[in-house]
């Protein structure tokens, strides 16, 4: 048996991990979290709702996404052979839309007309936006003032399928005042709106069901490494934002013993600089937006600055089971910086053909230095977890090119 | 007897409300705060609420989100807030201080280490907005083991059963929180809020105090019927925004803005 079986009956009852996630808001919220746990357990148990999740993956969003082997990079890195778990070819380009599917079918069931999302890359406010669009629900999505300006192909992708985009101006105009404005606005319209969170943190439910929610890419990328590699890869690889490609990826093989994980902060200029985003390397237990993880945080408790060249990992939290998985030590995570992100980014569009998301090629460039202490008969299964596009204007800056 | 129990029972013999500013600390210094609790104590107020700042207020408007910024941006610590409250009890004994922030800040103090600071400094009660009762435990016997009060909020959202839990938790006085949304908002519905505060005094002995968009004298009194007091926050604080840089003029206007709620909750 594995030892870490036990990691499969978390959260607890009132969402712990340990002693990180739980549920830490203002009362007002309480109720509408109460009432949300109480739906997502009925629901999530109930076959009828599994199966519209699951056709909707299927003939929406175009599940499931391809585990294709990277060959030509691999044979050029001359290591392990790296395989990519597409999630780059889900309708909308990410990840994301499997979790929107999934909380959107909550907010349908709980007949609430409004939903609301924060978004930092764009990537899940367009795929909040998608499913609103197709289920006719009226949408706002709160987004930093900073990243509107970075990621302007994905607000304009908002507003053509009919969201709102609300630009942050407070603290430091990213993805965190983002969730600050969108909790304000639950806080304000909690009857009638539905909260969309964008990934693996914030209060209990959200933490577990955003996990569930993007599961779906473990549990094919599992079967296929059965399929396609003849048994289970040696270890895993993800980007880690708030962390929800990363459990998604992860969580069907957490009790595979032989199979290792490593999860990939985003190192900005460098650790030592202090300018970079990577709380679970760099930061220490706190609570912020509802659960009690690691955070980037002064010595007196401030929320500080975050830093990185993809406007999904600027975020000074993680989701609260990767704070566990890290202190039990089942997870190993690192750092990528900027400049080996980039030349990742290349590597991938060079070799391959792929135009990662900047977020994805953070987990590229850990594999590309892991992948080359391995042997070639080894494997490794990266989560490509978003495409690229809407980076272009960031990459061509970088290489001073304007377009 | 509490420093609140004390208070809340001498202005039910008065038949009077208790009035209850709040503030943020060292917005827009620290230099300010303590002549602006004296100022507060001497147009009225019964309680100060002292705001801990945060950088991240995710339960409050813009006008208190500025005032964490005004406030952090000159240094203010949690450290300096007890400080600060050291100062004020040198002239004043009597009138019960309740901090009011977030929990982060208190975390990375270590909960021991706040605690005692708190009580040392002379402060009566603590509200931690995004520490529901069922995470609390632990601090709120930090707390009672020093006599001091944990407060909790109410909200219209909460469900009878709830309450009940939160006001076993709670001491010294419970806070409704009287609208959805953010403090200073301005959608208060008052025939609900005295709807809502009905059912709950059924269930608790301890004060009811409402806040939340309260901004006159008319208002106040309004909810003070319906209550045991009222919390005053962003109306003050605006005004303190306006007169940053001419913080001379801060105290007058305060004690103009606070005594006419005064009056309007004793007339
Ligand atoms: C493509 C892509 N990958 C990863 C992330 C980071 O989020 P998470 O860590 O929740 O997967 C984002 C966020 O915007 C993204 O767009």
């Amino acid at each position: 048996m594995s030892k870490y079986a036990d990691l499969l009956k978390l959260p607890d009852a009132r969402g712990h991990f340990g002693k990180y996630g739980g549920r830490f808001v203002s009362e007002t919220l309480s109720f509408a979290l109460e009432q949300l746990d109480e739906q997502y357990r009925r629901l999530s148990a109930d076959p009828d709702f599994q199966a519209e999740f699951d056709r909707d993956l299927a003939l929406y969003v175009g599940r499931p996404s391809p585990l294709y082997p990277a060959e030509r990079w691999s044979q050029h890195l001359g290591g392990a052979q790296i395989w990519l778990k597409r999630e780059d070819l889900n309708h909308t380009g990410a990840h994301k839309v499997n979790n929107t599917i999934g909380q959107a079918l909550l907010a349908k069931y709980s007949g609430k007309p409004r939903v609301i999302a924060e978004t930092g890359a764009g990537q899940h406010g367009v795929a909040t936006a998608t499913v609103a669009a197709r289920l006719g629900l009226k949408c706002q999505v709160y987004m930093g003032a900073d990243d509107v300006q970075r990621q302007s192909p994905n607000v304009y992708r908002m507003k053509l399928l009919g969201a709102e985009v609300i630009p942050v101006e407070s603290g430091s105009k990213t993805l965190k005042d983002a969730m600050n404005e969108a909790l304000r606005d639950w806080v304000t319209n909690v009857d009638d709106t539905f909260y969309i969170i964008g990934t693996v943190a914030g209060p209990h439910p959200y933490p577990q069901l955003v996990r569930d929610f993007n599961a779906v890419a473990g549990r094919e990328a599992r079967r296929q490494s059965l399929e396609q590699i003849g048994r289970l890869p040696d270890a895993l690889i993800a980007c880690v934002g708030g962390g929800s490609n990363a459990l998604g990826l992860f969580h069907p093989f957490l009790t595979d013993d032989e199979v290792a994980m490593y999860g990939v902060e985003a190192g900005g200029d460098g650790l030592e600089t202090g300018r970079h985003a990577a709380p679970l390397n760099a930061g220490r237990p706190g609570v912020l937006h509802g659960n009690r993880t690691y955070l980037m945080e002064d010595a007196a408790g401030q929320i500080i600055e975050t830093h990185s060249i993809s406007a999904g990992l600027d975020y000074p939290g993680v989701g609260p089971e990767h704070s566990y998985l890290k202190d039990i030590g089942r997870v190993q995570y690192e750092v990528a910086t900027d400049k080996e992100v980039m030349e990742a980014f290349q590597d991938l569009c060079y070799f391959e053909g792929i135009i990662p998301a900047l977020e994805s090629s953070h987990a590229l460039a850990y594999a590309k230095k892991l992948a080359q202490t391995m042997k070639p008969d080894q494997h490794l299964v990266v989560n490509l977890s978003g495409r690229g596009d809407k980076d272009i204007m960031t990459v061509a800056a970088m290489q001073g090119i304007s377009l | 007897m509490s420093r609140i129990q004390k208070t809340f029972a001498q202005l039910k013999k008065e038949g009077r409300k208790a009035l209850i500013p709040f503030v943020t600390a060292g917005d827009p210094a620290p230099e300010q705060t303590v002549a602006i609790m004296h100022a507060l104590v001497e147009a009225g107020a019964d309680i100060l609420e002292l705001g801990v700042p945060f950088s991240d207020p995710m339960a409050d408007g813009p006008v208190i989100q500025k005032a964490c910024e005004r406030a952090l941006k000159k240094g203010t610590t949690t450290l300096d807030v007890f400080q600060l409250v050291t100062e004020f009890r040198k002239k004043d004994q009597t009138t019960p201080v309740v901090l009011m922030g977030y929990l982060n800040p208190i975390e990375a103090l270590g909960y021991d280490t706040f605690v005692k600071a708190a009580a040392m400094a002379g402060i009566d009660g603590v509200l931690v907005v995004d520490l529901p009762p069922e995470e609390a435990e632990e601090f709120a016997d930090l707390l009672k083991g020093q006599e001091m009060d944990s407060v909790f909020l109410l909200a219209p959202t909460t469900t009878l059963e709830r309450a009940r839990k939160i006001a076993a938790a709670g001491s010294g006085y419970l806070y409704y929180v009287s609208l959805k949304g953010v403090t200073g908002s301005a959608t208060l519905d008052i025939p609900a809020v005295a709807e809502k505060l009905n059912e709950f005094a059924g269930i608790t002995d301890l004060p009811l105090a409402v806040g939340f968009g309260i901004r006159d004298g008319q208002t106040a009194r309004a909810l003070a019927e319906v209550s045991d007091g009222v919390i005053v926050g962003s109306a003050l604080v605006s005004q303190i925004a306006e007169l940053a840089d001419q913080p001379e003029k801060i105290v007058p206007r305060l004690q103009e803005v606070l005594g006419e709620m005064r009056q309007a909750l004793d007339a």
